[in-house]
């Protein structure tokens, strides 16, 4: 039965305040819908985490618990099924999508033409949950492309700025991201079995191990790089900081929050859980693109003067990093890959919050024009600090966790592959890599120093209250979330780790 | 001659009794009698839609008149299919046709589009190229005078003449090819074609084969043959143009692939399946290239729908029931998506006189429902999830990659980048609904109560065809029992 399987519940939550909020009348029933969905959610993903951390060994397939499988469009020759199933990585994500849903819900609370606003950040949402929850090529695709299109509405109606052109640019270099992404997955399903029983069943595929190596050498770089599009990969990345600029608060964060991790997500679960060859023989290609992310990233937020352009550069230079670590092919790196994807997600969407909020009293993102904040608006520039130092990587909260082990597990790749003469290419890219962290600091500091620090600029500003009740909600619970991370840094570590068992994922044990 | 063989043709038949009927009400009716025209047509027709979904009609796998006409469950649905496409656009054009100008002659344009239809059935059940020739012209002649049906407009009949020498032309073109095949092949059924062709591979055969497609594709405005498309979809009164776009269109569509089949697959790969790449490419790139610019909503759509048009003829490459499913699914969600895009034009366009995207800007704020009925077709003709566009492309992109060379991966991706060049144009009108901060050129109205029905049912269909697996399902099975291949 369908409702038997738990995580069906992550879609179908969804999908009842889609009804909910449609039969709304007024603003607070808007609210009232979108907070108790969005804590169920979060209920339902604590649950599952607990869930996951008891669950005996033997219930799991592959390394998949709640594993289940209903028949869709199975008539022959077309072999789609609706699978479901979860690691360690999924639950991790669901969780952090479901919080970030949830603290969008409230960055949200007084926004115009709110029906229509949540209508389609619920829409946005159904997609992100199911695409996590899914384990099958045709589902995922079709979730994948659900999270995308409501982006194009929510920056084109509520973004602020250049918004048709970000609006515009957003959706058509995602969608051109997911043809090649489209192709790759019809490939893999008719290369998926030797003996002509093709599926789309990610466990069934890789189990059948039947893809040739001259075949993946072709469906592993559309497959990676139409989900490296969403992951900002340079040169993919120019959609990411026009798109988070002009879109409104809630979307900004969901967007940088979650939907940058479908990339990352997509790239290890499919391009390289099923190609392991060709993401064996082909990584140095995507490690240089990744490579670049990493640096000019981190480079070009440090000229930027628009908070909200800061902060996605900053994105595509951590996003970056998460691929960078992905490519590694070692089991500590791509634990911290995960991490680095919770970190950043919490943490980036606590920046747009806080930018949101922001400027949402100062009529202005130009750093140039603000200073003296930590005198106007206390609260919310301590938060900003935090964030800030999160950021940069300060031990206690979450981005020295995840970026520590992606550079230890890195450099023990790099080392590796060094001493077996495979080439120095890992090492040299590891140390470049590491120097994003020191101008990390520098555009961090930069703008702390300036917007928090600075002599007021403009007198009106002294006039500016602190956070409403909702928006310290809010920027709380990420904030604690970003502590928890990097103060339990073993419990997460815990729950990731057996993904990347050499046994399961065929791509490391290659590598040794 | 054995009579009962008319037995066979179910559909044909009661499609004839349902002309009558309309065509006697019509002649002899008092006149106050006639204002129920439309809807004594819609009913009748209705009725007829649905009982044609039995399985008493649906399930017969036969052949009449020593072979010239076949039917099948696959036939039988594709002809459904059709007649769900004809009665939203009969819903549809209610208002229209009961307008002063045209009330006085609407007997003239059901019975018109009755008589087409009648002749698609025979295109597509034909196994004979006489009976084909014969269908394929009284589905187009008549079309010629529906288009001229708006007799004070100047476009109309401009329209009209363009569409009748296209017509004409293009069937002394396909006529020119069958004398060839007739050369080659010594006979006209289909099936003595598919065995003579089978030996021959000739400079003949090319050139029988250049026209044969030609003259089809004239029909279903591929590239270079559509040139007559736009000027004939903006002339024509929009419910005629809907009906071309999407049920003319269809029926061409699946005759050609029973022709190809059934004729021609002997030599596909020697003669003709580089003719149909570069078709198919030309049709979708240069659709989609052109549809950008378009300001005209009717003309937009018709470049949109001759993109379309090479995204079906993708259902021919893999020549197995697969392809044979994908392409019947992707007409029906064409119907489905492009009646829903031409029913809120309709409505605005009797209620205004309004047919620029320009005018459309701000409509959200004014027509709510309206723009979102309009936008869930652009996102269904665009393939977005979870409408049923999506599930077509999927479907007809997965049966073209079950050919499997590496040339049907490149042609598979050049039509996906294209995809992409449609979103854009289907974005435009999005955007210019719901996010252009400019006044709203159009005031709220209220639409009729037939408009609203054939945009319910079409909204409707938009969202449930492609999730709700069991419309696929079936017509995949029905598919695979044809015997088509």
């Amino acid at each position: 039965m369908l409702f038997d399987n738990i995580l069906i519940y992550f879609v179908l939550i969804p999908m009842l305040m889609l009804a909910g909020v449609a039969l709304c009348r007024n603003i607070k029933q808007i609210r009232a819908v979108a907070v108790v969905g969005s804590t169920a959610l979060i209920a339902l993903s604590v649950y599952l985490v607990a869930d996951f951390l008891k669950a005996p060994v033997e219930t799991a397939v592959d390394g998949m618990y709640h594993y289940s499988s209903w028949k869709w469009f199975t008539a022959q020759g077309l072999n789609i099924n609706l699978t479901v199933g979860v690691d360690g990585v999924s639950v991790a994500m669901l969780l952090l999508s479901s919080i970030i849903l949830f603290t969008g819900s409230f960055a949200s609370w007084t926004i115009a033409q709110p029906k229509a606003f949540f209508l389609w950040l619920i829409l946005l949402s159904i997609g992100v949950f199911g695409f996590f929850i899914t384990i099958d090529l045709f589902a995922m695709f079709m979730f994948y492309e659900v999270a995308l299109i409501p982006m194009y509405l929510l920056i084109g109606v509520w973004g602020s700025g250049n918004k048709n052109y970000s609006a515009m640019k957003l959706t058509l270099m995602l969608m051109g991201g997911s043809a090649f992404l489209m192709l790759g997955l019809i490939g893999i399903y008719y290369h998926s079995s030797a003996d002509g029983h093709y599926t789309w069943n990610l466990l069934e595929i890789a189990r059948n191990n039947a893809i040739s190596t001259g075949w993946q050498y072709f469906l592993f770089p559309m497959t990676f790089v139409g989900f490296g599009v969403l992951g900002a990969m340079f040169p993919f990345h120019t959609w990411s900081p026009d798109g988070h600029a002009s879109a409104p608060t809630a979307v900004s964060m969901l967007h940088a929050g979650v939907l940058m991790k479908l990339g990352g997500y997509g790239c290890f679960r499919v391009a390289m859980y099923l190609m392991p060859e060709a993401a064996n023989d082909l990584a140095w290609i995507f490690l240089i693109l990744t490579g670049i992310s990493v640096v000019y990233g981190a480079f070009s937020a440090c000229v930027q003067t628009d908070l909200k352009y800061i902060n996605a550069y900053s994105s595509v230079s951590h996003c970056g990093l998460v691929l960078f670590a992905i490519l590694m092919l070692n089991t500590t790196a791509m634990t911290g890959a995960v991490m680095q994807m919770l970190s950043h997600g919490l943490m980036t969407a606590l920046f747009f919050a806080l930018i949101g909020m922001i400027y949402g009293r100062t009529h202005t993102r130009d750093i140039t024009k603000m200073g003296g904040m930590m005198k106007i608006m206390p609260y919310l520039a301590v938060c900003y600090v935090i964030a800030g130092m999160a950021s940069l990587g300060l031990p206690g909260l979450s981005g020295f966790v995840a970026e520590m082990t992606i550079f230890v597990g890195s450099f023990q790749q790099g080392m590796a592959d060094y001493l077996a003469g495979g080439g120095s290419l890992r090492l040299v890219f590891t140390i470049i890599a590491c120097c994003s962290i020191v101008i990390t600091a520098v555009y961090i500091l930069r703008v702390v120093g300036k917007l928090l620090f600075g002599p007021v600029q403009d007198k009106h500003h002294l006039e500016l209250t602190d956070a409403t009740w909702w928006e310290r909600l809010s920027t709380a619970t990420l904030i604690v979330c970003v502590a928890a991370i990097g103060c339990f840094p073993n419990f997460f570590e815990h729950l990731i780790r057996g993904t990347f068992n050499p046994e399961l994922f065929r791509a490391i044990a290659m590598n040794f | 001659m054995d009579y009962s063989q008319f037995l066979f043709m179910k559909q044909e038949i009661a499609l004839l009794v349902v002309f009558l009927l309309v065509f006697f009400y019509d002649t002899f009716a008092s006149k106050k009698a006639l204002n129920a025209l439309s809807g004594i047509t819609c009913v009748l027709f209705g009725i007829y839609t649905v009982a044609s979904f039995l399985p008493c009609v649906t399930g017969a796998n036969a052949t009449a008149f020593s072979g010239m006409y076949e039917t099948s469950p696959i036939i039988a649905m594709i002809k459904n299919v059709l007649n769900v496409g004809v009665l939203i656009v009969l819903i549809q054009s209610v208002n229209w046709a009961n307008n002063e100008s045209t009330s006085v002659r609407r007997g003239e344009f059901y019975e018109l589009l009755l008589v087409t239809l009648f002749g698609m059935y025979l295109m597509i059940s034909a196994r004979h190229f006489l009976l084909f020739i014969i269908g394929l012209e009284s589905a187009s002649l008549p079309l010629a005078a529906m288009v001229a049906f708006d007799k004070k407009r100047y476009e109309s009949h401009e329209a009209s003449i363009k569409y009748i020498l296209t017509a004409v032309f293009s069937s002394a073109i396909l006529m020119m090819g069958l004398s060839f095949v007739y050369g080659l092949s010594g006979s006209l059924y289909f099936s003595q074609v598919g065995g003579a062709i089978a030996a021959a591979s000739s400079p003949m055969l090319i050139c029988a084969l250049a026209f044969v497609i030609a003259g089809v594709g004239f029909k279903l405005s591929l590239v270079p043959f559509h040139l007559w498309t736009a000027d004939v979809y903006q002339g024509a009164p929009t419910p005629v143009t809907s009906y071309l776009s999407v049920i003319s269109k269809g029926s061409a569509a699946f005759a050609f692939l029973v022709i190809m089949v059934q004729c021609f697959s002997a030599v596909y790969a020697q003669a003709w399946e580089w003719m149909l790449y570069a078709l198919i490419i030309l049709t979708i790139t240069v659709g989609n290239l052109f549809a950008i610019r378009q300001r005209n909503m009717k003309r937009f759509l018709a470049f949109s729908s001759v993109s379309q048009a090479g995204y079906i003829m993708l259902g021919i490459i893999a020549m197995n029931a697969m392809g044979l499913a994908a392409m019947v699914y992707y007409i029906l969600v064409y119907v489905f998506s492009n009646l829903a895009a031409f029913g809120v034009i309709q409505a605005i366009e009797n209620n205004t006189g309004k047919v620029d995207m320009d005018d459309y800007r701000g409509l959200s704020k004014t027509n709510p429902k309206l723009s979102f009925a309009m936008m869930l077709a652009m996102f269904s003709l665009a393939g977005i999830p979870p409408f049923a566009g999506f599930f077509s492309k999927f479907f007809i992109f997965t049966s073209a990659i079950n050919q499997g060379s590496i040339a049907i991966y490149v042609l598979v991706l050049i039509a996906l980048i294209n995809t992409i060049i449609s979103l854009y144009y289907y974005l435009l009108v999005v955007k210019a609904m719901y996010i252009s901060d400019e006044k709203p050129a159009i005031e709220t109205f209220k639409s009729s109560f037939t408009d609203r029905l054939g945009l319910i049912v079409t909204v409707a269909g938009i969202i449930l065809l492609g999730v709700v697996s069991v419309v696929y399902n079936h017509i995949l099975t029905l598919a695979e029992h044809s015997s088509l291949f």
